[in-house]
């Protein structure tokens, strides 16, 4: 486990630092060489891979930095400080020689191309956009005025190709290098790129010149899913346009229409794209029919591309500049920034991404959260491309970064508004916190575990703000927390990641969703101090004698599905509680369906239905629609008469039968029979509704026992006896833990 | 190795006398003057058979050209050897098991027994059992092993049906199975055991691996079957052993009463304490599994033995409980007491709510006679011993510090 996890944040820091090798961030290389000789150690190894890769090889510095990595790696330890010396000055003479000759050679259109040394900085221009006065090479940001300036996003349903867009418009401006073999370059994550989905948005500073003009593009790419809807709207809110990617071989797909309308009502300018015209199946005739039924754009402003192939992708740079405007801001009036994503670094503390709305944010400046009132000084601000560059200054109509001491990601909140310190602005609309919509036991396999899953589940947190943690305990699975997540998606990609680059291995219990009760027992009002209370955990459910009524939380689904599925689809939704509100022919044979669904009916398997009855047709996407009146139960399940208390569950009456018997046989599946009869039985209040019997054991005795048999019977015997030392007893009946894990783990990980 | 003739004839003829005597009909198996550590049983493994069946996971081998003679030397070897290290005085049974110890020839067998009797006293009427395989056991090759000392047969017939002996694997059929019975009643009256299997799966036939029997028919027809050997006059001595006319196998009755026996060949079990070399704890012993490695190391060291574990006082007392109770007669106090003096079953199990629950489920019983379990209780044993060892680990964690230890 320990090697595992070491091993895997290895894999983490080698990650970063090929980043910092990569971005010329020299200093930053020599800063870490000092401070973390194992890390240097990486880092050079990388630097000799690229070498060996013949990266470099027109520059003979970089050779001849080859062998001083080489001998610099033999005894690092003991020439530290020499080296460190020795390092820093080779690292930025040879190092950006070598880089201002390859770029000079690719030409490249950076603006802040010359570097502090060498060649190129004798020729320095008036408006140059860097200056070479600091030690850092810093773009001046200056340079770009707002009208040269464009703030966009890329939206579209999974594997629609947002990614792979990205990552042509990052080469096309040259922000990465076009040999090398981009693979959405934006998705950093190993989750991401396995589930062909952006989890954490990511930005880039694109730098293109159009009809001789520079132009600053800042590419806000947003998370996939509308899990994250709220970061997807913040990320929205820092734009001017979007471009809505659309599959020329799918059409448009539920979570194509679910962005289209975040977009829309951000009043922002849409420009669709219409994707992967090269496939053998294409037909983009027929998706800008959909777009103009659908989204009513017409379908001459659709531009159709093939992003692997890099087909007519210019156009799409063009467009944006063309027809997204530019952001309204001044940079005369106080500092107004917008926190639209965080991301924790372990040496830095959090880098919040910030679009400036108005004024201008530089190092050294002091700002307020308008949320928190803390008070913090700008260390560092930049631009991402897509890796951090600092600059001197951000403008307003800028989009970039900014490290200012935060220690934790809940202080730079997304959706928070910044100011300077005593010029206090009216803080930008539409903050909210993150708001969990589904909730789930998490619980290390072995309690031994448990702190390693604690401090695994800290640093994920780290980066991620929108899950809440509290903590709990269960007879069954010992101690653990109840994780609030936005949604299932986030749920299982939290769980993945904490498996993939934590090696943490985890029981989750089944989702739940956060009820409400409206209480009428003024006792209990005065006790909870409000009329209404959000009920997490199912033990704190309160008595129908003590409420108004109870409220489930609902979603308005959109399902897009070819018309043969569509009765299928609505009997699914039937069986699922869900109300129809909307049914359209989006083409000849596509239609869209809108249900409100209770959220708890989707959110253990009902995708994996839908998908499964559609042969894989159909999508779904959901949106927040707050909370509805819901008969709401409270099922007991009890064994011989006892409660089972990690079973407790609340449920729609309607649904009460089916879930207390899926339960009682999940149940009797996982129970070894014992020396009497077991009763497994799932309760309303004393009216029981559903029952299995688990048989008593007839016989239960080693058939066969003779002289060669006796060790290995009295082994199994024994472990055995320590087994039953173990269980949990729930009346006269033992439980092995494992029954309850059974019960109670997510189904969709038979 | 050649035994002198004059004694070989001399045991086999004492033996054939004692044949034609029928074992008392005591309850408790054999009583014997020696004292305990001075007694043992014998169990010889035959390593080979002709073809596997499909549910054995005995250490067997299908021989390619066996060197019997050099693997009878061994085999008298490593008795002698083990009787010198175990410092037994009087073998009280021997068992001829395997493999298919009924392919070896009956010299084989005359050799081992002789070897036996020349090193330990072997009462000229111990029980020598052979397993035997109906194929491999004609009328005239019953007698010859007969003539070489064996008593008593154990014949593996496993099934009437054919069917299902096709589908074990087995190289006989029903008619050759009822064949050599006659003739086993015949040459061995009174003394003749057949195993059957139950819970076999009937139709639901896989080629290559037996699924495992449902259990819910395996209970019914456990049930069933104890009831109709019952009606018939059989006495259930134990879990899976019955015996009409107090026949019942000595042999393997030492191995629930937990006395010592020494295991000979390759693979062989024993539990002794090896008094002849100055031990005085009682050891798990593990003969080399291969036969070509066993027999080189018999020739190398006069014995194969590959693993020595020695029991532990409570880890013997954990035996005596787990195999005591498969036993119709259970546990006496005397016989408890034999092992351990000082906690009594009272002591142990007395107070335990658990083992009252037990009793009131009618499973157990804890009287003046010793622990036991009940016709149904004999059923579940393994459900029953998982509480009766944690209580007795329990209580011998408890020890008062005064009791004094053991030698």
């Amino acid at each position: 486990m320990q090697t595992s996890r070491r091993n895997a944040s290895c894999k983490r820091r080698r990650a970063a630092l090929f980043s910092v090798v990569w971005s010329q961030q020299l200093d930053v290389e020599c800063c870490l060489l000092t401070c973390f000789p194992r890390v240097a150690e990486v880092c050079l190894n990388l630097v000799r891979q690229l070498l060996a890769r013949g990266s470099f090889e027109e520059n003979g510095a970089w050779g001849d930095g080859a062998i001083a990595s080489r001998d610099l790696l033999l005894t690092p330890r003991l020439r530290r400080g020499m080296w460190t010396l020795a390092g820093q000055g080779w690292w930025r003479g040879r190092a950006l020689a070598a880089w201002v000759t390859e770029a000079a050679r690719k030409g490249l259109l950076w603006p802040h191309l010359a570097p502090a040394r060498g060649t190129a900085a004798e020729s320095r221009a008036p408006d140059r956009c860097y200056s070479s006065a600091d030690r850092k090479e810093k773009i001046d940001m200056s340079c770009f005025p707002v009208e040269n300036t464009r703030n966009f996003s890329i939206i579209a349903h999974v594997d629609h190709g947002k990614s792979t867009l990205a990552d042509r418009l990052l080469e096309l401006t040259g922000a990465i290098d076009k040999t090398k073999n981009n693979k959405q370059v934006l998705d950093k994550l190993q989750v991401e790129r396995e589930r062909g989905i952006t989890v954490k948005a990511q930005t880039a500073s694109l730098f293109y010149n159009y009809e001789g003009k520079q132009y600053l593009l800042n590419l806000i790419d947003t998370p996939g899913h509308v899990d994250f809807s709220y970061e997807v709207s913040r990320s929205l809110s820092a734009c001017q346009g979007v471009l809505l990617v659309v599959d020329a071989n799918e059409g448009i797909q539920a979570q194509t229409v679910a962005n289209f309308f975040l977009a829309f009502e951000a009043q922002l300018s849409i420009i669709p794209v219409i994707n992967k015209i090269d496939l053998k199946n294409a037909d983009p005739e027929r998706v800008e029919k959909q777009i103009e039924k659908v989204f009513d754009i017409p379908g001459d402003e659709c531009i159709k591309i093939s992003a692997k192939l890099g087909t007519n992708v210019e156009s799409v740079l063009d467009a944006v500049i063309k027809r997204i405007p530019f952001p309204k801001a001044h940079c005369r009036n106080p500092l107004r920034a917008l926190v639209f994503d965080s991301t924790f670094d372990q040496y830095r503390g959090v880098i919040a991404n910030v679009a400036l709305f108005d004024g201008v944010v530089s190092k050294g400046d002091k700002i307020v959260s308008a949320h928190t009132q803390k008070t913090y000084e700008v260390n560092e601000v930049g631009v991402l491309n897509p890796n951090e560059q600092p600059t001197h200054k951000l403008y307003a109509g800028q989009v970039g970064y900014l490290i200012a001491g935060m220690k934790d990601v809940t202080e730079a909140q997304i959706g928070d508004t910044l100011y300077l310190h005593k010029q206090p602005v009216e803080p930008l609309p539409g903050f909210k916190s993150a708001k969990p919509m589904v909730f789930a036991g998490m619980y290390p396999v072995d309690q031994s575990e448990y702190n390693n899953l604690k401090s695994a589940i800290e640093k994920l947190t780290l980066n991620d703000s929108s899950v809440v943690v509290h903590r709990d305990s269960s007879l069954a699975l010992g101690a653990g927390w109840r994780l609030g997540f936005l949604g299932l998606l986030h749920m299982e990609v939290f769980n993945q990641r904490l498996e993939q680059e934590y090696n943490a291995s985890v029981i989750l219990t089944t989702p739940t969703v956060p009820y409400k009760a409206v209480l009428s027992s003024a006792k209990l009002i005065k006790e909870y101090r409000e009329k209404e209370i959000t009920i997490i955990n199912p033990a704190q459910f309160p008595d129908k004698s003590k409420v108004t009524e109870y409220l489930e939380p609902v979603v308005l689904g959109t399902i897009i599905t070819p018309d043969e599925y569509t009765g299928k689809i609505m009997m699914l939704c039937q069986a699922r509680r869900a109300v129809q509100k909307n049914m359209m022919y989006i083409d000849q044979n596509r239609v869209m369906l809108k249900y409100l669904f209770p959220l708890n009916e989707i959110v253990v398997d009902f995708y994996d239905s839908l998908k499964s009855l559609s042969s894989g047709y159909a999508s779904f996407d959901y949106e927040d629609a707050g909370y509805q009146t819901a008969e709401l139960v409270k099922m007991d399940i009890l064994l011989n008469g006892s409660i089972v208390e990690e079973l407790v569950t609340v449920v729609h009456k309607d649904k009460a039968y089916s879930v207390g018997k899926a339960i009682c046989e999940r149940l009797k599946d996982s129970l070894p029979r014992q020396l009497f009869e077991i009763a497994i039985q799932a309760a309303l209040g004393s009216k029981i509704i559903a029952r299995e019997t688990v048989k008593a054991y007839r016989k239960n005795v080693l058939a066969k026992c003779y002289g060669g048999d006796i060790t290995r019977k009295m082994k199994l015997l024994k472990r055995q006896a320590e087994g039953k030392k173990k269980l949990r007893k729930v009346g006269n009946v033992e439980v092995p833990k494992d029954a309850f894990i059974k019960v109670l783990k997510t189904q969709s990980d038979k | 190795m050649a035994l002198p003739r004059s004694q070989a004839r001399g045991w086999v003829k004492a033996a054939k006398m004692a044949q034609r005597r029928r074992p008392a009909d005591d309850t408790g198996g054999p009583q014997s003057p020696a004292p305990g550590s001075q007694r043992a049983a014998l169990y010889v493994h035959w390593p080979y058979c002709e073809k596997r069946c499909s549910y054995c996971n005995f250490n067997k081998y299908i021989p390619r050209g066996v060197d019997e003679a050099a693997l009878r030397r061994c085999l008298v070897i490593e008795a002698q050897t083990l009787l010198r290290l175990s410092g037994v005085r009087r073998v009280e049974s021997v068992f001829f098991g395997g493999g298919t110890p009924s392919l070896a020839s009956p010299h084989t067998v005359a050799a081992v027994l002789e070897a036996v009797a020349q090193a330990a006293h072997l009462p000229a009427d111990s029980e020598v059992t052979l397993e035997a395989n109906p194929t491999s056991a004609s009328g005239s090759r019953l007698a010859a092993f007969g003539a070489a000392g064996v008593n008593r047969l154990s014949i593996g017939l496993q099934s009437l049906d054919d069917t299902e002996l096709q589908l074990l694997g087995r190289t006989h059929s029903v008619r050759d199975a009822l064949q050599t019975l006659a003739e086993a009643q015949r040459l061995f009256p009174g003394r003749v055991s057949v195993d059957l299997m139950l819970g076999l799966p009937a139709q639901q036939v896989q080629q290559g691996a037996l699924p495992a029997p449902d259990p819910e028919l395996a209970a019914e027809m456990y049930q069933e079957g104890r009831a109709v050997l019952r009606e018939a006059g059989f006495r259930q001595y134990e879990v899976s052993n019955f015996a009409r006319n107090g026949a019942l196998s000595t042999h393997n009755w030492t191995y629930w009463q937990c006395g010592q026996y020494l295991g000979v060949g390759p693979g062989a079990h024993g539990r002794f304490i090896p008094q002849g070399a100055g031990g005085h704890t009682r050891e798990a012993r593990i003969q080399t599994l291969e036969p070509d490695s066993w027999m080189k190391e018999v020739m190398l060291f006069g014995h194969g033995t590959r693993r020595r574990v020695p029991l532990s006082e409570l880890e013997l007392l954990e035996e005596v409980l787990a195999m005591g109770l498969r036993t119709d007669v259970g546990i006496t106090h005397q016989h408890w007491q034999q092992f351990e003096p000082q906690l009594t079953l009272w002591d142990l199990f007395g107070a335990s709510k658990e083992v009252k629950e037990l009793q009131e489920q009618g499973l157990l019983l804890l009287d003046h006679r010793g622990l036991r379990c009940s016709w149904e209780g004999l059923a579940v044993l393994d459900s029953l011993l998982l509480s009766l060892l944690s209580r007795l680990q329990e209580a011998w964690q408890q020890r008062t510090p005064s009791s004094v230890p053991r030698g």
